[in-house]
């Protein structure tokens, strides 16, 4: 079942890295919304085959982070440079042409929509066939509909999902909402997987689920992952390195272990004694 | 017939050669696997399995080796069985949620040296104990997924021992070998251990004979004219006596289908997309469905509401005679035909119903409500009662003889007898078994000296009908001071039905009289209440309300009523009862984790409340010791109303609700 997710196999542009390469890199990145300063001056790396967590406290520039790297966002200055090759301004769906997938803080479904559906729209950039044939639902465009569904079937038996595969989105609870969030984004067959506060509201039984699946993602698949994330149990973790945002300016970065022993940290996440 | 089994078919894997001759391009088995549901004729079947066996005998299984089971319902699970009772080894099925203390006893105490698993979880949990198994040499599994770095030394893919074993069968010395097997098995040698559950102590492996299974099983499957064509799904537990003995053992002998649920969370779905034809769930399973149906009734248009009220009313008064073939009026056959096309089908075809031919329900006392309600929709639903040490089949309802309190006539060539002293049922069955593995002092303590099994369940044969009815276990049968049958949990049982009580504790053991211990269950008679503007601001509250003990001493008398028509337990009428004035709780210790209640702690307890009972006080102070949620401690104190309730004599005619 593997062959079929296994990273970037369709995209093979780039040169391929070897896991510890350097993937993404963000270097000097500055974001304003009008005055208001989001991001200054950040410079750091995403390397191959790691689980990358970025932290903060509230509005220190995390999701603006992920933003910027899926080109949601473009920040003014500095510059990312992803697979060695500088970005240039680019749209969400031309990054996630070349392998970015996400999930959002506040799930972002297709309500109405059943969790197999909802992860079928994860193949939309790989499917080929046009209007035309779609609308024959016979030929080329079944036989592709087929070869996609087989691929969202192994994702599906993967994350445990087969009980709510026909069920309206709109109707599961909140961590299940999460997981098929997540499949979606693995339907992609990312390279590059950005979780925006994956556990964000959950109960301990389904963080402990959702910490499982993305160690799994990570070991199986070989994904890099970035994830942002608030419960500092889980990002010690799950994480092999850290980067530490306060009000939009990195403050550490390093391993759980070296960032739990920062002064800067800690001051920033318990208040420092005046 | 040409499905009929002969007699030299006295092993399973002999039954699943003349399925395959016989049936050899029906489907046998059927999987979800990624969305779809795959197939396997009974030849592919027996094809799987005997290439199975080699591969197995290459890893070294051989005559009298016991092989352990473990997972869910899985096609390859259940030809790991047939595949060890080909080589003449001892298939074990271990229970997949035991946890990992639980199986390395029973792995070891069965002597295992090999096991098949279904997956990753499993094999974690076996090599967390492999140290404490020596003798368990390989591990094979179904479910590649998750385990492809580990060590391969001794862990294999069923999928490869089946392949590999394949590739061996193509040397006809090999396929001698293994087809002699199978054909000079010997029907009376061990063919599988299923080992209790373990709830009294430590579980214990029940040796079951190839001939006596299946001869078992010839029974039921004639008793529920069981043909090729049903189809089922195998959701209960791999390793328990009911699914061993309704899906596989009826199924290899009837050659039916058996369909296996994608994961355990996907079997309401399954059952939707499979609709079986026989269908066993206990009580609680029909219980929670009907609570479903229910509220989602009630989330319905006004429209739909009203006509699923109307046809339901007209079920409860007709179905159960139309199904139990008695006379009714022309206009009510309409009226059902009429529910039947606009409620009933579509409700079934819902519930995955659509196509019940029989359905059983064992296991605990079912509410007779609850019972008719299934009944009533047209569902042949029945009750059994059986153990893993007879195989199952101690007593079934026949068609046309159904009743919510009983369990039925002794199943066909079972004989039973009830020990005159205790009450005890005791019985000699076909599928009758040959012993506990390797304690043969508990197996003759379960023996009496004419070869008859006990049970111990207390109960008794309804004159007349010639029905078995169970009462309560054995050791908890006492007497009251006048030397009548007291059997509390009978009691308890009969008032717990009612949807108001919640809980029961009944005392009476070397007591002059019977007398009752309530909880109402704060759903049911909350919702009352607010239809009947009764303000209440806590649980110990609605409990003391005038009203609420009107409407509980109602119910008592009812059951006065029901228990004064059956001789053997008339003297056992409720006296007295009172409404506790808080929640029995397993974090007090007042129920045990499964919400059993503790007699004796709590009686001890609630002494004041006890002696209330019976020295005739109309009301009894109490402060109890309660511990919260979080661990904290608190009193709970108040005055409890004790309350008379009438007895009626013997043999009373009224007939009980």
């Amino acid at each position: 079942m593997n062959a079929g997710l296994a990273p970037g196999s369709a995209m093979a542009a780039a040169t391929p890295l070897a896991k510890g390469d350097v993937l993404l890199s963000v270097e000097n990145i500055s974001l304003r919304f009008g005055g208001v300063k989001a991001i200054t001056d950040v410079t750091f790396d995403i390397r191959k085959g790691e689980v990358r967590a970025i932290i903060g406290p509230n509005g220190a520039g995390k999701t603006s982070m992920l933003n910027c790297i899926n080109g949601f966002y473009h920040p003014q200055e500095g510059r990312i440079t992803y697979k060695g090759v500088k970005r240039e301004k680019m749209r969400p769906h031309q990054a996630a042409a070349t392998g970015i997938a996400r999930t959002f803080q506040n799930v972002a479904l297709f309500k109405g929509m059943s969790t197999l559906d909802n992860i079928m729209t994860g193949r939309t950039l790989k499917m080929h066939r046009g209007f035309f044939w779609q609308v024959l639902r016979h030929g080329p465009a079944m036989d592709e509909e087929i070869k996609h569904r087989r691929t969202v079937e192994d994702i599906i038996d993967f994350l445990q999902i087969q009980h709510i595969r026909k069920i309206p989105v709109g109707k599961l609870s909140y961590g299940l909402q999460k997981r098929v969030e997540l499949a979606r984004a693995l339907a992609m067959e990312p390279e590059l997987l950005l979780l925006d506060e994956p556990m964000a509201g959950m109960n301990l039984e389904e963080k402990e689920d959702m910490c499982r699946f993305i160690l799994d993602v990570n070991n199986e698949f070989g994904t890099t992952i970035a994830l942002i994330e608030h419960d500092m149990g889980v990002v010690m973790d799950l994480s092999d390195r850290v980067v530490v945002l306060e009000y939009g300016r990195k403050i550490a970065d390093g391993t759980p272990d070296e960032v739990k022993r920062d002064q800067t940290v800690i001051d920033a996440y318990l208040g420092v004694a005046h | 017939m040409a499905g009929q089994a002969t007699e030299k078919e006295d092993t399973f894997p002999r039954l699943l050669a003349r399925n395959a001759r016989v049936h050899g391009t029906r489907i046998a088995f059927r999987h979800k696997d990624l969305g779809i549901w795959q197939s396997w004729t009974w030849g592919q079947v027996f094809g799987q399995v005997r290439a199975y066996a080699a591969g197995l005998q290459a890893l070294g299984l051989k005559h009298g080796d016991k092989l352990a089971i473990v997972g869910n319902n899985r096609p390859r699970l259940y030809w790991s069985i047939l595949a060890a009772q080909s080589l003449g080894a001892i298939p074990v099925p271990v229970y997949a949620d035991a946890v990992a203390d639980e199986m390395a006893y029973v792995l070891d105490h069965a002597e295992a040296t090999i096991a098949a698993v279904q997956n990753q979880e499993q094999v974690d949990k076996l090599l967390s104990i492999a140290d404490k198994l020596p003798r368990l040499k390989h591990i094979l599994y179904d479910e590649p997924r998750g385990l492809r770095d580990y060590d391969h030394s001794t862990l294999h893919p069923i999928s490869d021992i089946i392949a590999d074993g394949g590739k061996r069968l193509a040397d006809p010395a090999v396929a001698k070998d293994i087809d002699g097997m199978i054909a000079n098995g010997s029907g009376d040698d061990v063919s599988i251990f299923l080992y209790t559950s373990g709830t009294t102590g430590r579980s214990k492996g029940v040796m079951l004979s190839g001939a006596r299974s299946i001869a078992a099983a010839r029974d039921t499957v004639a008793f529920d004219h069981l043909t090729a064509d049903e189809e089922l799904l195998a959701y209960l537990p791999l390793a328990w006596v009911g699914d061993h003995y309704l899906n596989f053992a009826q199924g290899m002998v009837a050659g039916f289908c058996t369909a296996c649920p994608e994961s355990p969370d996907t079997v309401e779905a399954d059952l939707k997309e499979i609709g079986p034809t026989f269908y066993f769930a206990p009580p609680r399973v029909f219980e929670n469905l009907l609570t479903r149906v229910m509220i989602r009734m009630e989330d319905a248009g006004a429209l739909k509401r009203r006509m699923f009220h109307h046809y339901i009313g007209v079920a409860r008064k007709w179905g159960e005679k139309i199904l139990n073939g008695e006379s009714v009026p022309l206009s009510a056959r309409l009226s059902y035909a009429i529910g039947n096309l606009l409620v009933y089908a579509p409700l079934k075809n819902a519930l995955g119903f659509a196509k019940i031919r029989t359905a059983y329900t064992a296991g605990e006392a079912i509410g007779p409500e609850l019972f008719s309600f299934y009944r009533s929709l047209g569902m042949n639903l029945k009750q059994l009662y059986g153990q893993t040490e007879a195989f199952l089949y101690v007593t079934a309802q026949p068609d046309g003889q159904i009743r919510a309190d009983t369990v039925g006539p002794a199943s066909p060539h079972v004989e039973i007898r009830i020990d005159p002293d205790t009450r005890e049922v005791l019985y000699k069955s076909p599928g009758q078994f040959i012993g506990y593995y390797k304690d043969p002092e508990k197996t003759a303590e379960t023996m009496t000296a004419d070869g008859f099994v006990k049970t111990g369940d207390a109960g008794f044969f309804e004159t007349g009908s010639g029905h078995l009815k169970i009462i309560d276990r054995a050791k908890d049968v006492a007497k009251l001071n006048s030397g009548d049958l007291f059997a509390p949990k009978y009691i308890e049982n009969r008032l717990k039905f009612y949807p108001n009580i919640k809980e029961v504790v009944a005392f009476g053991q070397g007591l002059d009289y019977v007398t009752v211990f309530i909880n109402i269950d704060l759903v049911a008679v909350g919702n009352w209440a607010e239809r009947n503007n009764i303000v209440y601001g806590s649980y110990q509250e609605l409990a003391n309300h005038t009203q609420v003990y009107e409407m509980i001493r109602k119910h008592v008398e009812e059951v006065n009523a029901s228990l004064a028509t059956e001789p053997a337990m008339a003297a056992a009428q409720v006296r007295r009862f009172l409404i506790l004035h808080k929640e029995l709780d397993a974090d007090d210790g007042e129920l045990t984790r499964t919400q059993k209640v503790r007699r004796g702690f709590i009686s001890e307890r609630y002494q004041p409340l006890v002696d209330a009972l019976y020295n005739g006080a109309t009301e009894a102070s109490i402060s109890t010791e309660v511990t919260f949620e979080d661990g904290r401690k608190g009193i709970i104190s108040g005055t409890v109303k004790v309350q008379d309730a009438s007895v009626y004599p013997p043999g009373h005619a009224e007939k009980a609700a």
